[in-house]
């Protein structure tokens, strides 16, 4: 299996090389669907015409399946060619997986990002694969000139069932190719699948096992320089000059250059020291001396934009989804109840800093390497950006040493592109530790005011979740009177059946880059969604599983997920003295997954004991990488919890590296026992984000359980439960 | 010049001596296995075995691992490292696999000391490793795997 850096095949050499190793099966397939392509006019590359090409076969039998979802950690190396190769009848260990580059003939989804890599391919990648196989079964039959329906595919190979001979997708795939694409090949019938729905191995983990995995940070051309980036560490200011004479000195540094970073609205100048290698590069980096304009920011700190946060939370704000009459019911109920939640801002903090190799070639060519989410992206911003041709880049999607949401922003591949413009070298940016915790983009901190009201009998009867926040894309200008979807995701979305419902969303500006964050909004909406339902149970009297089942009487996956969660949890069982267990579930636009939690008490602290994970997909891929990716997402939940994540000072990001913005280490973690439901259903649901949401307030209602302790902040201290 | 020993394999780098360890390996013995992420010897992921001890290479200077024997992700070789590595594979350990080549060398010293190490005894000795996939779960149960495939 190789790595996912493809050489350097551009549309034409790639149809080229194919000819040279003596032509074979290119296939293309129309995204709209019309399914007339043949190789000759996939190599009329049509502009109007969305061509992908997604599998090609050589004569010698050699396979490749394209992969347009970069491979981050959440199995897509694996999970997205297995949805061609299970229908081509090819076994995954037996094929070269490359990533796609941006090419436009791989069409529009060439990202991974809203876990909707599986979700999104699902049905369109099957068909590539399907199409394929009845090509080469036709192919075949007609070589040996009997039925099709007498042939079936097997391990790369067509059979004619009644005499048992056979050919090679190799042998066949010169004569497939000059077949018509089929219009609506047969999909396999999901009982006779071999890779789907199985515990698969990744083909990328032998790989990473041994140091030969390339990420970005790995790649090198000859002749390549190192660039390491000054920026102001206060947010919003300006350059005024800076002086390079004594990092001119530093050995081995070549130049001094000036770029520009732009993300989530926000423009910034940098001054990259570029130098022979990368040590030099931050050695004279630190012997610059610039001066700034803090432009006033340099007194913005995270206390006052908390408070400005509870201030604003005192304004109306604008309707996000409303049902029933919530102002009169609320009103006059006999029990309510209001609550306030905050959450903190956080970092990625993926371990691979940013990072990208950029080389400027003749004729405005243009080559780059880097760990991306959004090749796809990249490519459609190039042209505009640099005034180049798509048929003149190359993007090399490097395997992602962790994305997380941050690398869905390019800035730091842009930056290097304008450094390696300006030397005429290529270069490799390489961003610290420090620039990746200081800089942003963060998610921001989203704080949440509630009111709840109960009948006589206990019965939730209206219920309002108010999100003050600002949005993801920095815009100042914020039309107040709209409630933001993605800030206020999922809170509308809950199957609760309460009948009188207000959401709304009050808007308030910040200046500081912010970014979608591993389940975005719903990382801090489920936590103090979740706990305030939980504080109406605690107020109801009643059980909170119970209390949450009693507002489901409707079948819904939300109501299974939660059957699911009592009967794996025990949850009737009771718990030793000091122990206590909380649910949460969270549905949003990329699944559905539930927790319960497990706490005792130890001395002024809990005790994480056991955590028990539902996640619902409908259909499942790879149930091995799901358990993987529940349990990882519950790391980073956790963390996010109980360490104490971005604050700022002095219009500044108070924390630097590892040691003052930690990450849960392997002795803080707990045992994850993971359940994936995937019993069908209307949709396929995501795996990447799914089992994050919930996981915090299912702790915070354990911890409410075992000590009575409610909390409505994050980060809290989980060895001293105030 | 400074000479290096790395997997068994001497090389000439032309570092300064504060230069640490890490890009030395990285960017001139050509050796990318070993992981930067922090530069602090806060995450583990440049760990390398210096005469046999887990080190975190970013944080050696160049010139104090001269004349030691290194030995990279790329040149473990004994059958405590296969079996660390076998492992991880069987359990399916890696997610975006940045931090593993660290993991797999702090373990495979682990295994070494401790050839039947107990929860405790890897929470201990591996703690100094972050993981931002959270794969912290396999990596428990696979060092236990590696213990038994040893035998």
């Amino acid at each position: 299996m190789k790595n996912p850096t493809p050489t350097s095949l551009d549309r034409r050499n790639f149809l080229r090389i194919t000819g040279i190793t003596g032509a074979g099966l290119v296939l293309g397939l129309s995204a709209t669907g019309s399914g007339t392509e043949t190789v000759e006019n996939i190599s009329a590359a049509s502009e109007s015409f969305d061509i992908t090409a997604f599998i090609q076969i050589e004569k010698n039998g050699h396979i490749t399946l394209f992969n347009p979802k970069p491979e981050m950690g959440q199995g897509t190396f694996q999970s997205i060619p297995a949805l061609i190769a299970e229908e081509l009848e090819v076994s995954l260990d037996k094929v070269t997986i490359q990533q796609t580059g941006g090419e436009k003939k791989f069409g529009g989804g060439q990202s991974a990002g809203g876990s909707s890599s599986v979700r999104g391919s699902y049905q369109n990648l099957r068909k590539v694969g399907a199409s394929a196989r009845e090509m080469l079964i036709s192919a075949a039959a007609a070589q040996w000139n009997v039925p099709v329906s007498e042939c079936y595919a097997s391990e790369a190979k067509v059979f004619h069932k009644p005499s048992g001979k056979n050919m090679g997708y190799g042998e066949l795939a010169e004569a497939a190719s000059k077949l018509e694409v089929p219009k609506s090949p047969v999909l396999k019938d999901p009982k006779d699948f071999k890779i789907l729905g199985k515990k698969y191995p990744r083909p990328d983990v032998p790989l990473k096992v041994n140091g030969t995995a390339k990420f970005g940070i790995d790649a090198s051309v000859p002749g390549m320089v190192y660039a390491s980036i000054e920026r102001c560490p206060v947010f919003g200011a300006k350059l005024i000059s800076f002086d390079d004479a004594a990092a001119k000195k530093v050995k081995g540094v070549i130049a001094v250059e000036t770029c520009e970073r732009n993300i989530s609205g926000q423009k910034s100048e940098g001054i990259a020291v570029i130098a022979e290698t990368y040590w030099a590069a931050v050695q004279g980096r630190k012997a610059l001396s610039v001066k700034w304009d803090y432009q006033g920011y340099e007194n913005f700190n995270s206390k006052d934009y908390a408070q400005q946060l509870r201030d604003a939370a005192k304004q109306e704000g604008a309707v996000q989804h409303k049902q029933g009459d919530f102002d009169k019911v609320f009103a006059e109920a006999p029990v309510k109840l209001e609550a306030f939640y905050e959450t903190p801002v956080v970092s990625h903090s993926a371990i691979e800093p940013m990072n990208c190799l950029a080389h400027w070639q003749e004729g405005d060519r243009l080559e780059i390497w880097t760990s991306t989410q959004v090749p796809g992206r990249i490519m459609a911003d190039l042209p505009k950006m640099f005034g180049l041709k798509e048929e003149n880049v190359k993007i090399h999607t490097m395997f992602n040493g962790g994305g997380f949401g941050r690398r869905l922003y390019p800035d730091y591949v842009y930056e290097t592109i304008q450094l390696a413009k300006k030397i005429g070298k290529p270069v490799k940016a390489l961003w610290t530790r420090e620039d990746d915790t200081r800089m942003g983009p963060f998610r921001p901190m989203t704080f949440s005011a509630f009111k709840g009201a109960l009948d006589a009998d206990g019965k939730a009867i209206a219920f309002q979740h108010k999100v003050i926040s600002p949005t993801l894309d920095g815009r100042k200008d914020y039309d107040k009177s709209k409630a933001d979807g993605t800030m206020t995701e999922g809170i509308s979305e809950q199957k609760y059946e309460i009948e009188h419902m207000k959401n709304l969303y009050v808007h308030h500006y910040l200046h500081v880059p912010v970014a979608a964050w591993r389940a975005v909004t719903s990382t801090t909406l489920a936590f103090a969604h979740e706990c305030f339902i939980d504080e109406m149970a605690v107020k109801a009297k009643k059980d909170p599983l119970a209390f949450r089942m009693a507002m489901l009487t409707k079948d819904s996956d939300t109501k299974t997920l939660i059957q699911k969660l009592k009967e794996v949890s025990h949850w009737d069982k009771p718990l030793p003295a000091g122990w206590g267990r909380g649910i949460a579930q969270y549905e949003f636009f990329a699944g559905l997954g539930g927790y319960v939690v497990e706490v005792s008490k130890k001395g002024t602290g809990v005790k994480i004991e056991k955590v028990y994970a539902v996640i619902d997909l409908g259909t499942v891929v790879n149930p091995d990488t799901v358990e993987a990716q529940v349990q990882g997402a519950a790391v980073m939940a956790l963390t996010a919890a109980v360490k104490n994540g971005i604050t700022f000072e002095k219009g500044q990001t108070v924390q630097s590296n590892y040691h003052n913005n930690p990450l849960i280490r392997i002795n803080e973690m707990p045992k994850v026992e993971v359940h994936i439901l995937a019993n069908g259903g209307p949709r396929i649901k995501g795996v990447g984000e799914p089992g994050l949401p919930a996981f915090a307030p299912a702790l915070c209602n354990a911890i409410f359980a075992a000590t009575g302790k409610r909390i409505r902040k994050l980060p809290f201290d989980i060895n001293n439960i105030a | 010049m400074i000479t290096l020993t790395v997997n068994g394999k001497n090389y000439q780098v032309d570092a300064s001596p504060d230069m640490p360890l890490l890009w030395a390996i990285r960017d001139m013995v050509g050796l990318t296995g070993t992981k930067f992420g922090c530069g602090m010897a806060q995450c583990g992921a440049c760990t390398v075995h210096m005469d046999g001890t887990p080190v975190r290479s970013c944080s050696i200077p160049v010139s104090v691992a001269a004349g030691k024997k290194i030995t990279t992700i790329e040149g473990i070789s004994d059958k405590y490292a296969k079996a660390i590595q076998d492992a991880w594979v069987e359990l399916q350990v890696p997610q975006c696999g940045y931090c593993q080549s660290g993991q797999i060398m702090s373990a495979t010293a682990l295994l070494k000391s401790k050839p039947k190490p107990t929860d405790a005894d890897i929470d201990a000795f591996m703690q100094g490793n972050l993981c931002r996939c959270g794969t912290y779960q396999r990596i428990r149960s696979a060092i236990h795997r590696a213990a038994e495939l040893v035998k």
